[in-house]
């Protein structure tokens, strides 16, 4: 008897509709969108800077804006979301085994997100924001 | 014991009369307690005997009844009927061929399997007059959940990555390439990273991680791959960066 499989094609463009779980790697993936936007407008600031004062002081106006300041908000939502699932993935991608057992994954996680809050402090303090 | 009317809706092909698949209604009385494959078999039973299907231990330990279940990869033997109130469609594994009705076919991950030399490697053969190649406890736990594979292949028809980039070797096998790269009496990393460290292995795994939320019996593939991820990088990092290659 000869075989005949029956092959049926995943759609490439639509694929990410088939399952909620396929929704929210794809919202995950999207948040980097941001973080590559925020690079970039990190990238132009210090184009502004290396053009002399008055184009900085132009560029730090224009973070001012609306625009800007609404861009800022969903560049920092994205970032957390981004984050998150990055922190929370390392204690499967980095097991720590001390002796027979493993490190419980909430501590490897948790030192995530310790070293995470100290360093924000230490660059909000360098911006002098207090 | 209460019986309940389950109405199924299931996938067939007859590879010799169909060029497409379509779905058949089923109406069987089954007992609460019973799952899904029980219901398959009174379908094939009482109704319909030409209805296809693969299965073996009916205790999630042979890995031949994945099929879809409402659109999620399960294997039906471990899928209860009392948590489907509804209609409940049946579908074969998606991102495998089908071979007829509920059955598809596995060739294409049983060459990757083979592909990542899922066995022991050894460089230094000792002679078997000194014995076994022994092991502490904590060796083994370095890998044992890796180890528990069943072939099922939930994994694959979950992972979006295999289903549209074929050459991708996919969880199971990579997960298996880790369980043997970990285990203390293996010598064969060097060999198995010619295809776990390429864009045909681990790299092409973008992390959805759905692998490892369908896996019945919590290999945790995903977590397999991204730790083999970080050491292919400090493979890289060593060859590129260090001096003298890291030798
Ligand atoms: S890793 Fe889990 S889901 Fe994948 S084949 Fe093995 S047992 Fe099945
Ligand atoms: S019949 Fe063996 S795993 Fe379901």
């Amino acid at each position: 008897m000869s075989r005949k499989p029956l092959i049926r094609e995943v759609p490439p463009t639509t694929w990410y509709f088939r399952h909620p779980r396929y929704l929210r790697y794809m919202s995950r993936e999207i948040t980097s969108l941001f973080v590559g936007a925020y690079c970039v407008l990190l990238v132009c600031g210090l184009g502004a800077l290396a053009d002399g004062k008055e184009s900085y002081e132009a560029f730090l106006l224009a973070l001012q804006s609306p625009l800007s300041i609404a861009f800022h908000v969903a560049a920092f939502i994205a970032a957390l979301y981004h984050a998150t699932t990055w922190f929370n993935a390392t204690q499967v991608a980095m097991p720590i085994q001390i002796g027979e057992n493993f490190v419980p994954g909430s501590w490897i996680s948790g030192a995530h997100y310790v070293v995470w809050a100290l360093l924000s402090v230490v660059v909000i303090l360098l911006a002098g924001v207090f | 014991m209460k019986e309940r009317l389950i109405r199924l809706e299931v996938f067939r092909y007859n590879p010799d009369t169909d060029t497409e698949g379509h779905y058949q209604h089923y109406e069987v009385s089954c007992l609460e307690e019973w799952v899904v494959l029980d219901a398959l078999n009174k379908v094939k039973e009482t109704l319909d005997p030409t209805l296809n299907f693969r299965w073996s231990c009916h205790m999630a330990v042979c890995g031949s009844c994945g099929m879809m279940i409402n659109g999620e990869p399960r294997l039906a033997c471990h899928t209860f009927l009392r948590n489907y109130p509804g209609t409940i469609r049946v579908e074969p594994l998606v991102h495998f061929p089908v071979e007829r009705d509920l059955v598809t076919a596995p060739d294409d991950f049983m060459e990757k399997l083979k592909r990542v030399k899922p066995w022991i490697i050894r460089k230094d053969k000792q002679p078997i007059e000194q014995g076994e190649y022994r092991q502490t406890p904590k060796e083994l736990l370095r890998f044992r959940q890796y180890a528990m594979c069943i072939n099922c292949t939930l994994c694959y028809a979950a992972c979006p990555e295999y289903g549209l980039t074929r050459h991708f070797i996919g969880p199971a096998a990579l997960a298996l390439a880790h369980r043997y790269n970990q285990d203390s009496r293996d010598q064969g990393r060097d060999e198995r990273q010619e295809v776990v460290a390429t864009k045909e292995g681990v790299w092409e795994c973008t992390f959805v991680g759905a692998c490892s939320e369908v896996c019945p019996v919590h290999v945790d593939p995903a977590s397999a791959l991204q730790q083999m991820k970080i050491a292919s990088s400090f493979d890289w990092i060593k060859e590129h960066l260090l001096p003298g290659g890291g030798k």
